[in-house]
């Protein structure tokens, strides 16, 4: 079996055209991005706003925990049965696009609400009040120490939901959805395992390169990158 | 008809199923979300995919548990080893379950054993991670008292860390256990998913009623068994029920 998927992934032919391994890795990526966009043009900024004014945060805790306990394969499941959104096509999203990208948006919002909830909460309060003191305004607070302190947790929720919302997209194909899955199921469907490992061996390299990438530009981008800095506060689901 | 008589007559308060010779409501015409009389026909099919479903969730926990109890301790003793440890626990859970599961089929074949043992990786990281912080929790004057009371290594491990370690141990246990239900349902790749196998089914034969009653259970498992931990948590460990509270 391993030898029939390495032979497969050599095999230059299985690499393109519209059903080939690049064009749908590169359709996983495009989903991928928009539904972590989505995830967190809602988000970011509900969960930012509420660590501002300290509220809301047992629902911003307990998303996640409720977020693991839903199978994501019974949302997509779900949502392509529906009237809507089904399993209508999508422009570049394919098959059941509309549905992918709303169950990966709703899986990838946990990571994101909660850290960066936590993040902003747990600003130490001496910061806070040292703002205050100098005659900031609640926005200025926000804005010059919150957020500066809050970035290294924010981005690690970030980046959390990334790896999170590339293992989600995969899941599309069990319900014959876009995506590089689709490789995988569609070999166990015909007993071509070969297919279905080589499928499986280019996903799981794309999730660690993300992981890689993504801790990498972490790291880069904190301004803090000396200090201590604070771990995550959820382990999303798996997917 | 005597059969299609009781059956519409058991969901005669659902509209449009009052009359005797009209289809019950998870024939392919209705095709209902909610049908009760599909819970009592097939209640038989559901209950072996919730066995299935429970069975591979409990087997791949406490083979992780088993798996992660020895690497926690090679762990504590060894700072080196301990990122090498939860470095890969970590690298293991970053890899998509539908991309796991065909990784290891060449190894344990279309099999539960290879769902379960899938399941047992994913529950590495969270498991290695709570018995580590589990351990350290525990104070080291409680530790040094032990010792000093002649306690040897494996009778402080048993009857003294371990027991403290066990709240922080068992939070660790509930989202492993949460987390595990979910992801069962993609063993259906492998034809091992337990409830996951109705909601495959479910999507590829337009079955609504089928779909919606398994994602519910699988749900309502995942609530059961944790508030069943958190029971046998606070059974164990009765000294912090003052404080919890």
């Amino acid at each position: 079996m391993l030898a029939d998927a390495w032979a497969y992934l050599l095999d230059g032919a299985n690499w393109v055209g519209d059903e080939g391994l690049l064009p749908l890795l590169l359709q996983q990526l495009l989903i991928t991005v928009t539904a972590l966009g989505i995830a967190l043009v809602i988000g970011l900024p509900l969960a930012l706003w509420l660590g501002h004014v300290g509220r809301g945060g047992f629902l911003a805790v307990n998303v996640s925990n409720v977020g693991r306990a839903i199978p994501t394969f019974a949302l997509l499941a779900l949502l392509v049965t529906a009237a809507w959104p089904g399993t209508a096509y999508f422009g570049p999203y394919g098959r059941a696009g509309l549905a992918t990208l709303l169950a990966l948006a709703a899986f990838a919002l946990p990571p994101v609400i909660t850290n960066a909830y936590v993040a902003v909460r747990e600003v130490a309060p001496d910061a806070k009040e040292a703002a205050r003191g100098m005659g900031m305004s609640g926005w200025q607070q926000f804005a010059r120490v919150e957020l500066p302190l809050a970035m290294p947790l924010v981005a690690t929720g970030v980046r959390l939901a990334l790896v999170q919302v590339w293992a989600t997209a995969t899941l599309a194909a069990l319900v014959a959805g876009p995506g590089l899955g689709r490789v995988i199921t569609d070999g166990f469907a015909n007993t071509d395992y070969g297919k279905g490992i080589a499928g499986a061996v280019v996903v799981a390299l794309v999730a660690l390169v993300l992981e890689l990438v993504g801790s990498v530009v972490q790291r880069r981008a904190d301004p803090m990158r000396v200090a201590v800095r604070p771990t995550a506060k959820v382990q999303p689901a798996t997917s | 008809m005597t059969l299609l008589a009781t059956v519409t007559a058991a969901v005669a308060s659902r509209p449009g199923a009052a009359a005797a010779d009209e289809p019950v409501c998870y024939s392919r015409t209705v095709n209902d979300w909610v049908c009760p009389a599909y819970l009592v026909d097939r209640r038989e099919q559901l209950v072996d995919a919730t066995v299935q479903h429970l069975w591979i969730t409990a087997a791949a926990v406490l083979l992780g548990l088993a798996i992660a109890f020895p690497l926690a301790l090679v762990a504590r003793r060894h700072d080196r080893l301990e990122s090498a440890i939860v470095g890969s626990a970590t690298t293991l859970y970053t890899i998509p379950s539908l991309a796991l599961f065909p990784l290891l089929v060449p190894f344990t074949g279309i099999s539960a054993t290879t769902v379960v043992l899938g399941l047992a990786l994913y529950c590495l990281t969270v498991l290695v991670r709570a018995l580590l912080d589990g351990l350290r929790s525990v104070p080291p004057d409680v530790v040094e008292s032990a010792t000093g009371l002649g306690y040897g290594r494996g009778a402080l491990l048993w009857r003294v860390e371990l027991p403290l370690a066990l709240p922080i141990v068992a939070a660790g246990l509930r989202v492993a256990t949460v987390s595990t239900v979910a992801l069962t349902t993609v063993g259906t790749l492998v034809a091992h998913g337990g409830l996951g196998n109705l909601i495959s089914d479910g999507v590829f034969s337009n079955f609504r009623a089928q779909l919606l009653a398994a994602c519910v259970l699988c749900v309502v498992l995942a609530v059961v068994l944790d508030v069943l931990l958190v029971g046998l948590q606070r059974l164990l460990t009765p000294w912090t029920r003052g404080a919890a509270a």
